[in-house]
C-alpha cells in the first residue's frame, strides 16, 4: 500500500514532463504555496520562540537561573504543578468515563454531553473564571455561606484548581471518543464470553486498545492545565507566592518591566510546549498505526516484520 | 449440551429482529442458522451468547433456563465475524487469555496454562504461530487462533458468526472442511450463522433457515433440499426458475400449457381454478431442439457459459421472462445450441415446487 505511493511520484521524476498527476500542482504554484506556510510558520512561531530564549539569556546563564529558582519563581512552578497533578488525573477518569458511555451506550441526553464536553472549548477562559467568581466569590451564591465556614476558594488555590479543571475538561474525553467508537465492541465481547468480569475487560482489553489515545490526550490536556492564563488570572488575586501559577508570574514580571526574568519563566513554559509537541508526535504517529493495523491485509505486513 | 430456545423475541426499535422463536438443538449437532441479512440469524445466535437480551422468551441450557444468566456466566465459545482477536495480545495470550482471568481458585498453574495453549494451537495446526501478533496472520489463521481461543475454557457450546464470511472463496472451503472434522473430533455442540447455503447444506447435520425473524424450515439438508416447506426455502438454497400459471381440474397449466408432472407432494386432484407459481431448478430443464411432448416453452438462447462443471445456459422465454437452465457437457456437445438459438424447454423430472397463490 505505501510502497506504491512512494513509487509513484519517483515514476512521474524519471519521466519528466510529459503525465502530471491531475491533484499536482505546477512547480511555481507549490513553491509560492510551501514557501507562504513556510514565511507564516517563521514569522509567528519560529522567532519568537527564538526571541523567548534569546530575551530569557540575554543578561547571562546565572541570571536566568536567578529567576527561575527565586522564591517567588519556584511558588509558581510548584502552584503550575499541583494544579495539573490534580486537573490530569480527574480528566482522565472523567475522560474514559464520557468516552466509554459515549461510545458505548445508547442514553438520554447523550447529545447533550456530546455537546457539553465541549463547552471549555467554545466559552473563553476568561468566562470560565468568571463563573466560579460568581459561585464561589465573596459576593457569590455561595459566598456567605464559604465564608461562615471559613472556607477559600476565590483568590486561593482551590479556585485555581477548579479553573484549570473546567478548562482542561474536554482533551481527554474528546480524543478517546473516535478511537472507541472507531474500535467497536467486538474484543470486549469476546473477552466477556471467555469469561472476563466487567473490570478485567476494561483493564486487559479496554485500556490497551485506546493507550494512545489515552496518553496523547493526557500529554495535550497536561500542556493545557500548566499554560492556562485567562481563566486562572481571573480567579487567582495574583498574591505572589501564593496564587500565581508560571503563566502568570511571566505577566507580573513583565508588567513590572522584569523583561529577563519574566522571559526566563515563559521559556520555562516554552520548553513545556516543545517536549509537549514531540511527544504528541511521537504518541500521533503510534496512535495513527494502531488501527491501520489491525485492518491491515493480512499476511504480507506482518510476514516481513517477524 | 442441548439447546433450546423458546418464543424468543427482540426488535430494535420498530425493526422485529426475531419473531417468536422456538427451536431445540440436541446435544452434539452441528446446526446452521441460514438466511438472508435482516433474517434475524445473528441476533439469534448472540442472544444464545448472552450477549444479547431478549425482549421475550427463554433460553434453555441442558433443560436449565439460562436467560438471565450473564455472558460470562454462560460457558459458550463465541467466534466472531472479524475474529476479535486482541490485538495487542501475541496469539499465545490470546488463547491464554480465558485461562488467565478465571478467579484465582480456578486459575491453573503457569505450566498447564502453557500446555494447554500449545496444545490447542496444535489441534488449529498452528503451532509455531505463538508469538506472533494477530495483525501478523493471514484471514484464514486468524480465525483458527479465534478458535482455538473459544475452546480454551472448555466451551458446552461453540457459537459460529459467520465464521468464513470474510475469507476468499478456496480458504473458505478447506475451513469449512476443517470444521466439519473437528466437530466430528469433538462432538460439541455447536451453531453457526451463515447466509450460504452451500456452506450449511455441506458442513451443518441439521439447517435451520430464517427469513425476516421468523424460521421458514427446520430439518437436515437433505430434507430442505428436497422437500423445501416454502418457496423461500426453495429459492434460498438454490438457483431457481419461477413460472406463473394456473391449476384447473388439478392439472398445472403455465401460459395455456399443461405441464404434466405430479409436483411435491400437494394434493392438486382437487383444486380448479387458483394461482399458482411453478420452481424449476435450472437442472431440472431440459432443451429441445423441437416441441416434444405437451410442456415445452419456446425460448431464445441468451448466453452460454461452458467453463465449469456444468453448461450454463441462459434464455428468455418467449413472453419475455429469463431462464436458467443447466446441461450436462454431454448433452450440450449434442445439441450443439448457440446464442439466439430458437429451443424449446421441458422440465426433466417431475420434480418442481408449486406454491399455491
Amino acid at each position: 500500500m505505501s510502497s506504491a505511493e512512494v513509487r509513484a511520484p519517483n515514476s512521474i521524476a524519471s519521466t519528466p514532463v510529459h503525465f502530471r498527476r491531475a491533484t499536482a500542482e505546477r512547480p511555481l504554484t507549490r513553491v509560492i504555496l510551501i514557501g507562504t506556510a513556510l514565511l507564516f510558520l517563521s514569522l509567528f512561531l519560529i522567532i519568537p520562540v527564538i526571541a523567548v530564549f534569546s530575551e530569557a539569556l540575554a543578561k547571562g546563564v546565572g541570571v536566568y537561573f536567578a529567576s527561575i529558582t527565586n522564591p517567588e519563581a519556584l511558588s509558581a512552578i510548584r502552584l503550575t504543578l499541583l494544579a495539573a497533578a490534580i486537573a490530569v488525573p480527574l480528566n482522565l477518569v472523567f475522560g474514559l468515563a464520557a468516552s466509554w458511555s459515549i461510545a458505548r451506550f445508547e442514553f438520554p441526553c447523550k447529545n447533550l454531553l456530546t455537546t457539553l464536553i465541549d463547552l471549555p472549548f467554545a466559552v473563553s477562559p476568561v468566562i470560565s473564571g468568571m463563573i466560579y467568581v460568581l459561585m464561589f466569590g465573596a459576593q457569590g451564591l455561595l459566598g456567605p455561606w464559604l465564608i461562615a465556614h471559613n472556607i477559600h476558594i476565590i483568590f486561593a488555590v482551590p479556585g485555581i484548581v477548579l479553573a484549570t479543571v473546567f478548562v482542561t475538561f474536554p482533551y481527554v474525553a474528546r480524543e478517546l471518543i473516535p478511537v472507541m467508537e472507531a474500535s467497536g465492541t467486538d474484543e470486549e465481547e469476546a473477552a466477556i464470553t471467555l469469561g472476563a468480569s466487567g473490570w478485567q475487560t476494561f483493564f486487559r482489553i479496554t485500556v490497551p486498545k485506546v493507550k494512545w489515545a489515552l496518553l496523547y490526550g493526557v500529554v495535550i490536556c497536561n500542556a493545557r492545565a500548566m499554560g492556562e492564563f485567562g481563566a486562572v488570572s481571573v480567579v487567582s488575586g495574583h498574591i505572589l507566592g501564593l496564587t500565581v501559577t508560571m503563566p502568570l508570574y511571566v505577566e507580573v514580571l513583565y508588567n513590572d518591566y522584569q523583561f529577563t526574568a519574566s522571559f526566563a519563566v515563559a521559556s520555562l513554559l516554552t520548553l513545556l510546549a516543545l517536549v509537549t509537541l514531540i511527544a504528541k508526535r511521537l504518541l500521533g504517529g503510534d496512535a495513527a498505526e494502531l488501527p491501520l493495523a489491525a485492518e491491515a491485509p493480512p499476511v504480507t505486513a506482518g510476514r516481513e516484520a517477524a | 449440551m442441548s439447546i433450546e430456545v423458546r418464543n424468543l423475541r427482540k426488535t430494535f426499535g420498530s425493526f422485529v429482529a426475531l419473531d417468536n422463536i422456538s427451536l431445540e438443538m440436541p446435544t452434539g449437532e452441528l446446526v446452521a442458522l441460514l438466511g438472508p441479512s435482516g433474517s434475524g440469524k445473528t441476533t439469534l445466535l448472540r442472544i444464545i451468547a448472552g450477549l444479547e437480551m431478549p425482549d421475550a422468551g427463554e433460553v434453555h441450557f441442558d433443560r436449565e433456563e439460562a436467560t438471565n444468566r450473564s455472558a460470562s456466566e454462560r460457558k459458550v465459545g463465541f467466534v466472531f465475524q472479524h475474529y476479535a482477536l486482541f490485538r495487542h495480545m501475541t496469539v499465545f495470550e490470546n488463547v491464554a487469555f480465558g485461562l488467565r482471568v478465571r478467579p484465582r481458585k480456578l486459575r491453573p498453574p503457569e505450566a498447564q496454562i502453557r500446555s494447554r495453549v500449545e496444545e490447542l494451537l496444535k489441534l488449529v495446526q498452528l503451532e509455531w504461530s505463538g508469538k506472533r501478533y494477530p495483525s501478523q496472520l493471514s484471514g484464514g489463521q486468524r480465525q483458527r487462533v479465534a478458535l482455538a481461543r473459544a475452546l480454551a475454557v472448555e466451551p458446552r457450546v461453540l457459537l459460529l458468526d459467520e465464521p468464513f464470511g470474510a475469507l476468499d472463496a478456496k480458504v473458505r472451503e478447506e475451513l469449512r472442511r476443517w470444521l466439519r472434522r473437528l466437530h466430528d473430533e469433538l462432538h460439541i455442540t455447536s451453531i453457526f450463522v451463515t447466509h450460504d447455503q452451500e456452506e450449511a447444506l455441506e458442513v451443518a447435520n441439521r439447517v435451520v433457515v430464517l427469513n425476516n425473524g421468523k424460521i421458514e424450515q427446520a430439518g437436515t439438508p437433505e430434507e430442505l433440499y428436497h422437500n423445501p416447506a416454502t418457496p423461500f426455502v426453495y429459492n434460498f438454497l438454490g438457483n431457481v426458475n419461477l413460472f406463473h400459471g394456473r391449476i384447473e381440474d388439478g392439472h398445472i397449466y403455465v401460459r395455456g400449457m399443461p405441464i404434466a408432472l405430479s409436483p411435491n407432494g400437494h394434493e392438486l386432484a382437487h383444486v380448479n381454478g387458483k394461482d399458482a407459481v411453478v420452481y424449476v431448478r435450472p437442472h431440472l430443464l431440459d432443451i429441445a431442439l423441437s416441441p416434444n411432448g405437451k410442456a415445452s416453452f419456446p425460448a431464445t438462447v441468451k448466453h452460454i457459459n461452458a467453463a465449469g462443471s456444468k453448461v450454463k445456459v441462459e434464455l428468455e422465454s418467449q413472453w419475455g421472462d429469463p431462464v436458467q437452465v443447466e446441461l450436462d457437457h454431454e448433452r450440450y456437445r449434442e445439441l450443439g445450441i448457440q446464442r439466439d438459438a430458437r429451443v424449446y424447454l421441458k422440465p426433466r423430472e417431475n420434480k418442481v415446487f408449486i406454491y399455491q397463490i
